[in-house]
């Protein structure tokens, strides 16, 4: 994850609480996803960034998986993302999101 | 509780997946506050 | 009438040395984790000149292989080699570091980059035998310094190394002792652009089969910025780049629009020619070092060579219609605008159906589309997708969606109206532009009647706006003799223009 994204990432969870919070992604795959959620829960697996060895635990979703896909206006979700998910391999990035959770999603 | 309405959301999104204010637009209709959203690009 | 693409050169550059010293991937490491087991493990991916050669994406680039050529050989192509691939394509060649180096210091007007005595010696002879490099760019070669000073730069002074084999052969010193837009760091980018820009521009022009004085106007569209501390992005890297180039009759100015820059310095392009402005006006650009090993990391983790070690280059010549070339059509463009939006479906609906829509026509009408020609090579295992087949598949789903295709024909939809992509991630290089020489060919002999050409950019990455950002275009069969039959131009004239025109055409093929 970019550099940027990580240090924002560390100080609205400061800022805010770590529980009060939810990480949305969009990436292109499933490994991608799972990196990316890995970095806001266990910490930035490529050891660059300012989330190296932090582990916020914060719940992490794409956008694309149910959980989330249900809440969100249906209208909205047709016109934002429907084409996309079709493009996308939803299956793939569920169970890599799914695992990341599992192992370190603390809330 | 809904695992959105009323949270604080951060979003990464991708340039050739789905693009931060993509995902900003239905978090929002899913009653979160968005706090940061962002675009990443491999390309 | 419509502009037409007179002529396309694509060139790449193979800079081992510069993804570890000039690759930002790398250079964030070496701050942030400068004793990680990535940059340890780096210098056992590197690839070797006749690696890359070999290399079908590659080959695809400079114009050796069709892109249909290239689909039919089962990915991933690196394990893949093409044995005794040449340097030298129809579009352009695959230039080595060494000779590079010479290149960038010819191009340096400035007097900021010295290469080592020894190193010009033993390079200066393969550098004259390239056939487009012309003796006035040999005669800028500096005949280079001793080791002392290239030390005492690099170690006292700023400067940039020059590495070869990861050898110090050379410096390129900073242009300012205060201002950041002139330090070492930004001039070696700059130069590099420049000096692959030039590489391409000489291509072009060659292939086009036209002067170099009769070039009016050029348009450069990479995404780096030249300028120092009062007018950061000044400019101008065209001027710059037609001035070593030889093309004494042109001006010319910087287009940027992140990747999407080429497609929009392409209709500002045709736009100059078929309003009459310019009658010859070239788009070029050259290559990014920062982007040299973008994703090496994940590349190294997987066992992979670093794929992101060549820069890349095009420049496409744009004429007055000749009667025979592909044409650009300007009543066909799409754009994103800033009411768009960024939802992936908003986004690819502006630049594809727009344009069609206006004139009645289907997607399935358009027979290829280019529109970010990535390597899925480099970009899968990075977790970036096939990135040109994404597009393709979005496009399909659009045209199932209008009732153009039936849904079980979307499978079949990218490879009927698309391509494998062979493009280096090298931001604007492979963003449409790719396809334009194979276009301009395939159009010719009547394989295609239509191609789309679509950029995208990421504005989002300049902090300045949330955009995103895109245009597309539609180069087309040649249409003179009918613009011509309808303003009253006799046939026999137009047989005249156009037998005149198969005449220059005909020469070039024979030239080349």
């Amino acid at each position: 994850m970019d550099l940027e994204n990580q240090k924002r990432v560390k100080e609205f969870t400061e800022e805010y609480g770590a529980e009060n919070i939810v990480v949305l992604l969009g990436a292109a795959e499933g490994e991608a996803s799972g990196l990316a959620a890995e970095t806001v829960t266990a910490g930035d697996p490529t050891f660059a960034g300012p989330l190296t060895g932090v582990s916020l635990g914060l719940k992490v979703y794409h956008v694309c998986e149910p959980e989330i896909k249900e809440l969100i206006d249906e209208a909205v979700y047709e016109e934002q993302i429907s084409m996309m998910e079709m493009v996308l391999d939803v299956d793939d990035i569920i169970s890599e999101m799914t695992a990341i959770r599992d192992e370190f999603c603390k809330y | 509780m809904s695992l959105l309405e009323g949270k604080k959301v951060i979003i990464i999104g991708d340039r050739d997946g789905i693009p931060g204010d993509a995902i900003a637009e239905c978090a929002t209709s899913a009653g979160a506050e968005v706090i940061y959203s962002s675009t990443e690009c491999f390309v | 009438m419509n502009s037409v693409v007179k002529g396309t050169g694509y060139i790449l550059v193979h800079t081992p040395d510069m993804i570890m010293r000039n690759g930002t991937t790398q250079t964030t490491e070496m701050i942030v984790n400068p004793g990680s087991e990535y940059l340890k493990e780096l210098p056992n991916h590197i690839r070797t000149y006749d690696q890359a050669v070999n290399y079908y994406p590659n080959q695809t680039y400079i114009g050796n292989m069709t892109p249909a050529e290239l689909a039919a050989i089962e990915g991933p192509w690196y394990d893949k080699p093409m044995e005794n691939a040449p340097r030298y394509g129809k579009f352009g060649e695959i230039m080595p570091e060494a000779e590079f180096y010479l290149l960038m210091q010819t191009c340096d007007v400035f007097d900021l980059m010295r290469l080592h005595k020894d190193f010009v010696a033993e390079h200066l002879e393969a550098f004259k035998a390239n056939p487009i490099i012309d003796e006035t760019i040999v005669a800028r070669v500096n005949a280079g310094v001793e080791q002392d000073e290239i030390e005492h730069f690099v170690n006292d002074e700023h400067a940039e190394g020059i590495y070869y084999n990861d050898k110090l052969v050379g410096y390129l010193k900073r242009a300012h002792d205060v201002d950041v837009n002139l330090s070492a760091h930004v001039m070696l980018e700059n130069i590099v652009s420049k000096a692959s820009s030039v590489l391409a521009t000489l291509y072009a022009v060659q292939n086009a089969g036209i002067n170099k004085e009769d070039v009016d106007y050029i348009i450069d569209c990479c995404e780096e910025a030249c300028g120092d501390m009062n007018q950061r992005g000044g400019g101008n890297f065209a001027k710059a780049t037609a001035e070593i180039a030889g093309l004494v009759n042109a001006s010319g100015s910087d287009v940027r629009g992140f990747c999407a820059g080429p497609a929009h310095a392409i209709v500002d392009a045709a736009s100059l020619v078929k309003s009459g402005a310019f009658k010859c006006v070239i788009v070029s650009a050259g290559g990014c070092t920062a982007k040299l090993g973008m994703n090496g990391k994940d590349h190294v983790k997987k066992g992979l060579p670093i794929l992101e070690d060549v820069l890349g280059g095009f420049a496409i010549v744009i004429t007055e219609n000749d009667g025979v070339s592909a044409e650009i059509n300007l009543d066909m463009l799409g754009k994103h605008s800033v009411g768009t939006g960024s939802a992936p479906q908003a986004v690819i609906s502006a630049l594809v159906t727009q344009s069609l829509d206006k004139h009645g026509l289907k997607i399935t009408d358009i027979d290829k589309y280019s529109p970010e020609m990535q390597n899925p090579d480099v970009t899968k295992p990075a977790g970036a997708g096939d990135v040109p087949l994404g597009n393709y598949k979005m496009i399909g789903a659009l045209a199932v969606k209008r009732g153009e295709i039936d849904k079980k024909d979307l499978a079949s939809f990218p490879a009927k109206h698309g391509m494998m992509g062979w493009a280096p991630t090298q931001g604007h290089i492979p963003s449409g532009v790719p396809y334009i020489g194979f276009a301009r060919e395939e159009i010719m002999r009547g394989e295609i009647k239509k191609a789309m050409i679509i950029g995208k950019g990421s504005l989002f990455l300049g902090r300045m706006t949330n955009l995103f950002d895109g245009m597309s275009f539609v180069m087309q069969t040649n249409t003179a003799a009918e613009a011509q039959a309808a303003a009253g131009v006799s046939e026999d004239e137009v047989k005249v223009l156009i037998g005149k025109a198969l005449k220059e055409f005909a020469a070039n093929l024979i030239a080349e």
